[in-house]
Formats: structure tokens, C-alpha cells, sequence
């Protein structure tokens, strides 16, 4: 068995960290939704598009787009870290404390703090904002991430409050985490979106940062306990989009039990290299692409050959 | 689209808009001739009689429904008893280059020599502005309200289903009987009665003549033209044109013949504003249809194709060219004449029918710039019907509009109407709500509400002009708290609805004097019963509204000065004011501060729609209920905008809450442009927290990028987004599905732009927050997802 993480513990601040929430979100499940964006997660996939979603503290991103080099934050940090050059503002990070004063004295929010605090109450607040429109468009809340299940106590406790409204729950999961965990979640959950990403333990291990058995486990321990899953595949060329993965995929999603309502494939976009840009990181993902039409054609057929329901997403 | 209706849309939409000086020179001669040996009603009648007689008669090619305003499609006549376009004007409208109307040398001539020197001094627009007090010239200069009737009637007339059930023997009838029954003993008014009656019954031997040139023309083309099929085309259309208007339309293509002769008596007569409308033309043409459908002398194609026609008829008529400020306020060829589709009927059962699917088929195929068109949505609507307008939307022609019945009948109920007329009321022009066939709802013009804000922290100057446009309301430097500030904006507010009340008092009589319009008040309940001119009393219900613009620029400027100057004392009261006097110049850091960190309106955020709440209640206090110059005649609260909030910012220095100067004001009851950066979930709730029952119309524009409605469950989504809206008590929403132009505009001005969310599984962002490159890739799809 895999070894986990620490747990961010929430239970005794009952807080976590979110680094967005999206109304009307209309990709994270079924009708008009919420996504709450948790902060924190234990997978660094490559082609992750949410960068800013790994680390559970607080981080600082910056918008050259948006800077008007007005030199605030360089004359109110208290560490001297901030510094302007022809590409705009640069932070160095040994010396950033993470003080968040920079964000707070800039203007034009081109600096700003990714993951704020929030608690129980103060999600619910925001969330039954929505509840009419839910109600019309048979939509709710989706807890994302990151990986929500990282907060599972905080998680528990949102889903149930959530309950107690008749809000439809959502959870945007890579599955990594204990089972007793997620069948406890399980529990308080209308619908999961489960991550699928590549089924070679060792090709998962090199893009993902882990291993894929404990995903592969818990998504069959889901599937036992009858919950309602979509799965979710992202296709990203040359690296889970060969025959032999989608293959194998089909597979596995064919032998599981229960009732799995569908694929969704999400072919890859490069919309991440500016949140990388912000938060000051090199990464690879300029390099990674979508297959090509024809490609993800074939995927459906052979999902489609295994009596799955597979549609791009 | 067969081949008739795309040579016809084609012709449409390539025609020039022109002027046509036919028009005034029959009037005119007419003028000369009898001006003082009638009544004035009379002679109004007469000259529309004269005008029907003498008016070059147009069937073009290939056409099924027949009639122009002018001697040729989009060519537009002049209203010379009203407004008398200078030869200066006329030069301008023909070099311009946007709404430009073309007009030869030889006629503007002919104008010079003929008709000008018979208006000078007489016109109605000379009539207002030699009356109104300088006050009120001081604020309409300064651009605090603009004046609907100085170039155009009082019009924004809607018809209910009367003129499918009788034509105008039938009204020349009830004319007679009313005539007969007039009590000379008793009435003081029966002399006026009887002018205005035997006016309305010149005005119906008026659109039959017409309709008769109609025929004649139709037979004597028949005998010349070769085509055997256009042979049976032409001598339908003759016996059409004999059946209507004088008799009750019989079958499917009178009913709409039927309309479009009213249409285009009331638009000759004069030119009110936004034309005529035919209100709920899918559940009038349903009875026809549906019989002709079952006794087999009509397939739905032909209908398709006879409702195509009449579209097109429809754009050929641009709106009458305006000059000066009116045109400024409303500077566009659209004339606003707004087909109301599905709705509910005079029961309140679910109003759709096939022929509303054939009008969305016809929007979506055609897509042209008239007619005006919206979808009628309540609780009964079936999910079909509002399906299928959200795919016509989504191709982005923005329209068309969606309505809330369940909302605009609780609104008329509100002022006094019956459950039935209300039901059979809608919404015409963009947004305005009245009882179709039984209201004169007239538009006096556009309030600049950010403007009065203005006003009132310069202490009743304008500072663009310097001079004295309001009333001095204190010097803002001394207001110890917001509500001190809030005090003094409400007294200016007041003041100034009042001054414009009190001078549209005055041009209402003006018209009921000199401009009476017999034959739209022939259709009109109830002018005929009353005895009254519809400009006088005689339509049953009678409102004025007055058009409140910039909801959203307002509340942002007040939560900004209440934030920043009273609660947190961040900048006082002095620094805000000079740097807003000078355009933010050289304080762009203060600018973006007050930008990202003020609450503005349509976040869904108590803080600025609490404010909002509070000024529309105000303006509500300040015009609801006040008396016209009607009997039971009441002034209205309206939340329009059109394209005067562009009008309204030009005139608008930089306004507190980091707007720059001159540029435009937010529109209708929308957020300020680029303000609402929480979805349009957000924007609605926000928008429900305004007792939108007490106006005769909000308005609420959405900006949409196309990736929002990319999959077939989007367009359910999008549906559940305004079935959420109006069970919020929302009125009207409508949807701009952004093109390339606007993205490539938001790459330029992303500060404007901030409200464009772009939304993929699991992520989602704002498109001003994307890189460029990612910017070009959603440009490209944009371009490419043309749906």
C-alpha cells in the first residue's frame, strides 16, 4: 500500500485553504454549479491545470499582464524580495515570507495570494447564494482542487451541511487517498468525477508523482459500494493516448461494478502556462498537446467497443 | 430560405436607407390649401386621406405581402409638421458615415424652395423649444435628459388581436353608432367628440384607399406580366388587397396583409417612435393557420413563407432619420418594432404554437436587423419552445430577447390594468411594458442618473460646461456622512425629474393640439368609445415613462465614495473630486485601487446592491404615480437605456468609481461594463434584489463567449439560467454572444472586458486573465465554432 501525505488537518481551525470558487460552473458536473477549488494535492502531473492547486499553503502569483509597475509591493516588503526588471516584478523566493503585503498594497491585483481561509459557515454563506439556480438547473456543488479529499474532514463536514440544504454534492477526485476515507466521503456524495489517468503504475508513477494502485483500489471499492461515478480521462499525446492505455482503461472500467454513468475525455490545452508563468515556475507543459480528432475518434470507438459511453468533454 | 425569399432578402438588405421628400410635398400642398377651413382632427384625417391617394404605390418583384411607407423599400419620408430637417440636415444624413440616408441634390432643392418656408415657425419641435424655461434648457444641454417628441410622435404602439376580428367597415360601424349617440344636451365635450369620431372614420376610408391602389396595381400588373405563376401571385394579392383592411382578414395571408396595411397607416399618419408592432403576432396569425392547416388550403411552408415576407417588409423600413442630440441618443436604423413570441394568452394558458416555431425558424434563417424580436417565458412555457430560442441565441445575432410574462403582468396589474388586458399586454421597443391595442405608454426620454450624481458633487454645476444645471444642493466638501451625500443626490434627482415632467406635461398637449393621430386611434381601445384622441385620453390606459440610465455607473460611484471616503477614509471627499476633475490624470494607482477594491454592483454583494436597491426605489418615489396630462393618466418608472447610455457618457466627466470620462454609462439595469467578474449567476441574483415589479421594463444585457454554449447540455443550462432568473422576479435578459471583434477589443481594453469567463472541465478563468497566446487560441475557436 501507498504511503500518503500528511493530511491537512483542519479539524482543529475547522478551515481550508481555497484558491477559487467558480459560479455558474458548467463543467463540473450536471445543471448550473459552484466549484469550490481546495487547495493541496499529493499528484504533480505534468500536465496539471491548475498549478497553483498543489501546494496546500499560501502562494504568491503575478500577472505581468496586469502590472503597471507602479512599485508598490517593492516599498512595502518587509524582506526586500521584490524587485522590478523589464519583464515586470520578480520575488525572490528564499527571501519571501509569504506575508501576503505586497498583494494587499498592489492596485491592479497583479499580485495576488493564491489559497485564502475559509470555514464551514463562510463556504455555506457563499454556496446557498446559489440555491435557487441549483434547484432550476438540477446543478449544486463540486468540490475541487487539488484534491479535495486532502481536507477530508473539513470535506465531511461541508458535504454534510450541504445535505441538510438538499444541495447536490459533487467531488472532483484523483482518488489518491485512503479508502476508509473516501468510502466515509462516499457516503455524503451524489456524484463523483473520478480521475483515470494512466493505467502502467510505472508510466503513472513518472507523470503523476504516484502510484496508481490505491487509485485503481478505491475506484473498485466506489464501484462496490454502488456510488455514482463519471470517469474522467485527460488525454494528453504520447502520453496516455496510446492504444495500449485506452485499451487497458476500457478494460478496467468494463470489469467494475455497479453502474458507471460514462468517459469523459478531456483533451489537453495549454491553459496552465500562464498560472506556471505567475507563480514563477518553469515547467514542461508548452511541449504537451491533445491527440489529434481522428485520435480521440478511435478512443471513443475503442471505449464504445467495451459497451462504455465515452464523449469529449 | 427558397429562392423568392432570398432574392427579397437580398434586395433588403442591399437597399441604401434614403429619404423621401413625397411625403412633405403633399402635405405640404395640402397645408397651404386647407389649414384653418378644418378642425384640427380633420384635417389631419384629411391630409392622411390625401396622402393614401397620392402616394406612389410600390410591389416589387417576386413579393407576397405588399406596401412601403415610401415609393421604394428603405426609402424613408419626412414629417415636416413635426421637425423640419434644415438643408444643413439634410447634408449631414447624406455624408455621414454611420445611419446615413441618401437624398439627391435636386430633391434637397426642391425641400429648400417647397417645403421649408411653408413649416418655418410652425413645426411642433419650434412649438416645445419656444416654450420650455431656460432651467430646462440648461439641464438638457447638459445632457441630464434627453426630450423623446422633439423630432418624433409620441408613439410605441402595440396591437392587440381586434384587427383580425374586424376590419375597418366594421370600425366605420362603431364609428357611426358613437357619432349617433353623442349627447349634445348634457356633454360639453360633444363638439370635440364629434371632430375627433368623424376624423377616425376620414382616417378608415384612408387605408382602404390604400389598400384599393394596392389592387388596382396588383390587376393592372397581372395583365403585362408573362410568368403564369407570378400571374396567380399578382391577382391573390389583388383580391387580398380588396378583402383588407377593409374587411376582417379571412384566411392566413390577409390576417398578415391585415397588419401590415394598420403598420404602415400608422407610420404615414406620423412617425412615432418605434414604429408600429403587431404585439403578439404568433398567437393572431394561429387561429388562421391552424384552420387553413386543416382544411388543407395551406402548408406550413407557404406560411414560412408569407411570415418571411412580412420579416423583410419590416426591415425595409429604417427608422426616420434624426439629427442633433435625439440622434446622438439613438443613433441606429432599427426602429424597434418587437415581435412578441409565445408569451401567455388572455386565460393565461401557454401561448405557443407551431407558427412561434416557424417565427424562430424565420429569425435564424433570415437574420436581419428587423424586426425586433423577443420570447415570451413563463412558469407554462414549455422547455421546448425556450430550447429552441436558446440555440437561435446562441448563433449571436443577439436576438431574441427573453421576457418574463409572470413578471410584466404582475407589473401592469401593479398600475391598474385588468388581468386580461395585462395578459394580453408584452413588452415592445426593447424592454417597455404595456397593454397591447389599449395603452398610449409613451417614452418622454433618457435620465442620466450618473450624471445627476455629477451635478450634485459640483453643487449644481456642470462641470463640463461650467454653468448651472441642476439646483445647489451643498457643497459636497461638507457632507459629514454618506447619507448627507445620498440626501443631497436625492434632492437633485427629485428636482430634476420634475423640470422634465413639467415640460412633457406641456408637449403632451402640444400633440393632443396639433397632432392628433385619428387613425391610430381607430385601433386603439378606447378612442372610439371615448370620443378621444389617442395623444389625448383616448386610449383606456395612458402612462408616461421616464427611461433611467445608468443603474450600474451610479451605485458603483456611490459604494465607491461610501467605502473609500466615509467608511474607510482612504481618500477624503477634496482628493476624490480633484482627481476625477482631471480624468484620473496621472493617478492611475488611485484608479486601479478604487477599481479592484470597491464592491460594485451585480456581484451578488449586499454592499452595492443595497445601493442600487436604494436609488431605484428613489426614482421609483420620484416619477411612479405622478399625473399626466391625461385622465387617470400616470408617469412611470423605466429602466431603458437603448444606445443612449453611450449618448449619456460622452457628457459625463470621469465619475468616482473609476470610469473615465466619455465613456459610456452601464446600460439599462446591467452592470457596469466589465464590473460583474462573478458569472452570470451572480448578475442575476444581484438584479433580483430590485423590485422589478414597480417598473414598466429593466433591461439586463449578458455577455456570452461562444465556449459557454458549445455543448448541447449548455444550451440547457443556459435555459435553467433564465428560468432561475425570472422565478427571481427578473423582467428581460438578454444575451450577446461576443465575436472575435469584441475579443480582439478586450485584448485592447481588458479593463472593460473583465466580466468574460471562459469555462473548461475543471478549470476556468477570465479571458483577461489568459495569456496571449491562450487569448489567440479561444480568438481562433471563436472564429471557427460559428454554430
Amino acid at each position: 500500500m501507498a504511503s500518503f501525505p500528511d493530511k491537512v488537518d483542519s479539524s482543529d481551525v475547522y478551515s481550508c485553504l481555497i484558491f477559487d470558487i467558480k459560479r455558474y460552473a458548467i463543467n463540473d458536473g450536471p445543471g448550473i454549479r459552484t466549484t469550490v477549488f481546495m487547495k493541496g494535492c499529493p499528484l504533480s502531473c505534468i500536465w496539471c491545470h491548475n498549478p497553483e492547486s498543489r501546494s496546500p499553503d499560501v502562494q504568491k502569483m503575478y500577472s505581468t499582464a496586469k502590472c503597471i509597475g507602479c512599485e508598490q509591493c517593492i516599498k512595502i516588503c518587509p524582506e526586500h524580495a521584490c524587485t522590478l526588471t523589464s519583464d515586470g516584478i520578480i520575488t525572490y523566493i528564499d527571501r519571501c515570507i509569504v506575508c501576503g503585503q505586497c498583494a494587499e498594497s498592489c492596485p491592479t491585483k497583479a499580485t495576488e495570494m493564491s489559497g485564502r481561509p475559509e470555514t464551514v459557515q463562510s463556504l455555506m454563506e457563499i454556496l446557498e447564494k446559489e440555491v435557487l439556480i441549483f434547484d432550476q438547473s438540477g446543478g449544486g456543488v463540486t468540490f475541487s482542487g487539488g484534491e479535495p479529499l486532502m481536507c477530508s474532514d473539513i470535506l465531511i463536514q461541508l458535504l454534510d451541511a450541504c445535505g441538510k440544504k438538499g444541495i447536490h454534492r459533487t467531488v472532483d477526485t484523483s482518488g489518491y487517498a485512503e479508502t476508509e476515507t473516501i468510502l466515509n466521503v462516499a457516503k455524503r456524495v451524489d456524484l463523483f468525477l473520478y480521475d483515470l489517468k494512466i493505467m502502467d503504475s510505472i508510466m503513472h508513477k513518472k507523470y503523476t508523482g504516484v502510484d496508481n494502485e490505491i487509485i485503481l483500489h478505491n475506484l473498485k471499492a466506489l464501484a462496490e459500494v454502488g456510488a455514482n461515478i463519471t470517469i474522467r480521462i485527460p488525454l494528453i499525446k504520447g502520453i496516455n493516448d496510446d492504444p495500449k492505455n485506452i485499451e487497458d482503461s476500457a478494460v478496467f472500467i468494463a470489469r467494475l461494478a455497479g453502474d458507471i454513468k460514462g468517459v469523459d475525455l478531456l483533451p489537453h490545452h495549454n491553459i496552465a502556462d500562464n498560472k506556471h508563468k505567475k507563480l514563477g515556475q518553469d515547467h514542461t507543459s508548452q511541449t504537451m498537446v491533445a491527440p489529434d480528432q481522428e485520435r480521440q475518434e478511435q478512443i471513443i470507438a475503442q471505449f464504445e467497443a467495451y459497451g462504455i459511453q465515452a464523449k469529449i468533454h | 430560405m427558397n429562392a423568392r425569399i432570398q432574392k427579397l432578402r437580398k434586395l433588403s438588405v442591399e437597399a441604401e436607407p434614403s429619404l423621401s421628400i413625397e411625403r412633405a410635398l403633399i402635405e405640404t400642398e395640402f397645408y397651404k390649401e386647407n389649414y384653418g377651413k378644418y378642425s384640427i382632427p380633420i384635417l389631419r384625417a384629411m391630409n392622411f386621406l390625401e396622402l393614401c391617394k397620392r402616394k406612389t404605390i410600390y410591389i416589387g418583384d417576386d413579393e407576397l405581402i405588399v406596401g412601403e411607407r415610401g415609393p421604394c423599400p428603405k426609402a424613408v419620408p419626412t414629417f415636416p409638421e413635426l421637425t423640419c430637417h434644415s438643408v444643413e440636415d439634410f447634408h449631414v444624413l447624406n455624408t455621414r458615415d454611420k445611419q446615413r440616408y441618401t437624398i439627391s441634390d435636386e430633391d434637397i432643392k426642391t425641400y429648400e424652395k417647397e417645403v421649408i418656408p411653408y413649416w418655418m415657425g410652425r413645426t411642433q419641435r419650434e412649438r416645445i423649444f419656444n416654450h420650455v424655461p431656460d432651467e430646462w434648457k440648461a439641464a438638457y444641454e447638459a445632457g441630464l435628459f434627453t426630450e423623446f417628441m422633439e423630432q418624433r410622435a409620441p408613439g410605441h404602439t402595440c396591437l392587440d388581436g381586434k384587427i383580425y376580428r374586424k376590419g375597418m367597415l366594421d370600425f366605420k360601424q362603431e364609428i357611426k353608432d358613437h357619432l349617433e349617440s353623442l349627447d349634445y344636451l348634457n356633454d360639453t365635450e360633444a363638439t370635440e367628440k364629434a371632430e375627433q369620431l368623424k376624423a377616425m372614420d376620414i382616417a378608415c376610408d384612408a387605408v382602404i384607399v390604400f389598400a384599393e391602389r394596392h389592387a388596382d396595381l396588383a390587376d393592372e400588373m397581372a395583365k403585362t406580366e408573362k410568368d403564369k405563376t407570378r400571374v396567380a401571385e399578382l391577382k391573390r394579392i389583388a383580391e387580398v388587397c380588396s378583402r383588407v383592411p377593409a374587411h376582417a382578414p379571412s384566411n392566413f395571408w390577409e390576417a398578415i396583409q391585415m397588419y401590415w396595411f394598420v403598420h404602415l397607416g400608422t407610420i404615414t399618419e406620423l412617425n412615432g417612435w418605434d414604429a408600429m408592432n403587431p404585439g403578439h403576432f404568433d398567437q393572431h396569425l394561429t387561429p388562421f393557420y391552424e384552420d387553413e392547416i386543416a382544411i388543407g388550403t395551406l402548408t406550413r411552408d407557404q406560411a414560412k413563407e408569407l411570415i418571411s415576407c412580412f420579416w423583410i417588409k419590416v426591415n425595409n423600413h429604417p427608422a426616420p432619420p434624426k439629427v442633433g442630440i435625439t440622434a446622438r441618443e439613438s443613433g441606429t436604423y432599427n426602429d424597434f418594432t418587437n415581435i412578441n413570441i409565445g408569451g401567455v394568452k388572455t386565460d393565461g394558458s401557454d401561448g405557443v404554437s407551431e407558427v412561434s416555431y416557424i417565427m424562430l425558424e424565420v429569425i435564424e434563417e433570415l437574420h436581419i436587423l428587423q424586426p425586433g424580436n423577443s420570447v415570451h417565458i413563463s412558469h407554462v412555457t414549455p422547455n421546448r419552445f425556450l430550447n429552441t430560442a436558446c440555440k437561435v441565441i446562441r448563433k449571436g445575432y443577439g436576438y431574441p430577447a427573453v421576457f418574463n410574462p409572470d413578471v410584466y403582468v404582475s407589473q401592469m396589474l401593479r398600475s391598474g390594468k385588468s388581468i386580461e388586458d395585462a395578459r394580453e399586454g408584452g413588452c415592445s421597443g426593447c424592454i417597455e411594458t404595456g397593454a397591447f391595442g389599449k395603452e398610449a405608454y409613451l417614452l418622454t426620454g433618457y435620465l442620466n442618473v450618473p450624471k445627476i450624481l455629477e451635478v450634485t458633487l459640483n453643487n449644481g454645476v456642470d462641470p463640463g460646461t461650467g454653468k448651472v444645471a441642476g439646483i445647489a444642493t451643498g457643497d459636497p466638501l461638507k457632507f459629514k456622512s454618506f447619507e448627507d451625500l445620498y440626501t443631497a443626490f436625492k434632492t437633485q434627482l427629485n428636482i430634476i425629474i420634475d423640470q422634465k415632467i413639467s415640460v412633457n406635461n406641456y408637449i403632451d398637449k402640444m400633440f393632443a393640439k396639433y397632432a392628433p393621430a385619428p387613425f391610430l386611434s381607430v385601433v386603439i381601445d378606447d378612442c372610439i368609445q371615448k370620443g378621444r384622441d389617442y395623444y389625448n385620453g383616448g386610449p383606456r390606459y395612458n402612462t408616461n415613462y421616464i427611461q433611467c440610465c445608468g443603474l450600474g455607473t451610479v451605485t458603483d460611484s456611490l459604494a465607491a465614495l461610501k467605502k473609500h471616503v466615509f467608511e474607510e477614509k482612504t481618500y477624503d471627499m477634496s482628493k476624490i473630486l480633484e482627481v476625477v476633475s482631471k480624468n484620473f490624470e496621472g493617478e492611475e494607482v488611485m484608479r486601479q485601487q478604487i477599481l479592484t477594491r470597491t464592491p460594485f454592483f451585480g456581484n451578488d454583494e449586499d454592499y452595492a446592491d443595497s445601493i442600487a436597491t436604494q436609488v431605484y426605489n428613489d426614482l421609483f418615489e420620484a416619477i411612479d404615480d405622478k399625473p399626466n396630462i391625461k385622465e387617470n393618466g400616470k408617469y412611470h418608472l423605466n429602466m431603458l437605456s437603448t444606445t443612449c447610455h453611450i449618448y449619456f457618457g460622452k457628457v459625463l466627466g470621469a465619475t468616482p468609481n473609476g470610469r473615465l470620462a466619455e465613456k459610456p454609462i452601464s446600460d439599462g439595469t446591467s452592470p457596469s461594463q466589465g464590473c460583474d467578474t462573478h458569472g452570470p449567476s451572480a448578475v442575476i441574483k444581484s438584479l433580483s434584489k430590485i423590485d422589478q415589479v414597480k417598473s414598466g421594463g429593466t433591461l439586463l444585457n449578458q455577455r456570452f463567449l461562444p465556449n459557454l454554449l458549445k455543448k448541447e447540455e449548455d444550451i440547457t443550462k443556459l435555459a435553467s439560467l433564465i428560468r432561475s432568473y425570472f422565478a427571481l422576479g427578473g423582467h428581460h435578459i438578454q444575451f450577446n454572444i461576443v465575436d472575435t471583434a469584441t475579443l480582439r477589443a478586450a485584448q485592447k481594453t481588458p479593463e472593460d472586458y473583465k466580466d468574460l469567463l471562459v469555462r473548461m472541465a475543471g478549470y476556468s478563468d477570465y479571458f483577461n486573465d489568459m495569456n496571449e497566446d491562450l487569448q489567440e487560441e479561444i480568438i481562433s475557436r471563436t472564429e471557427n465554432e460559428a454554430f
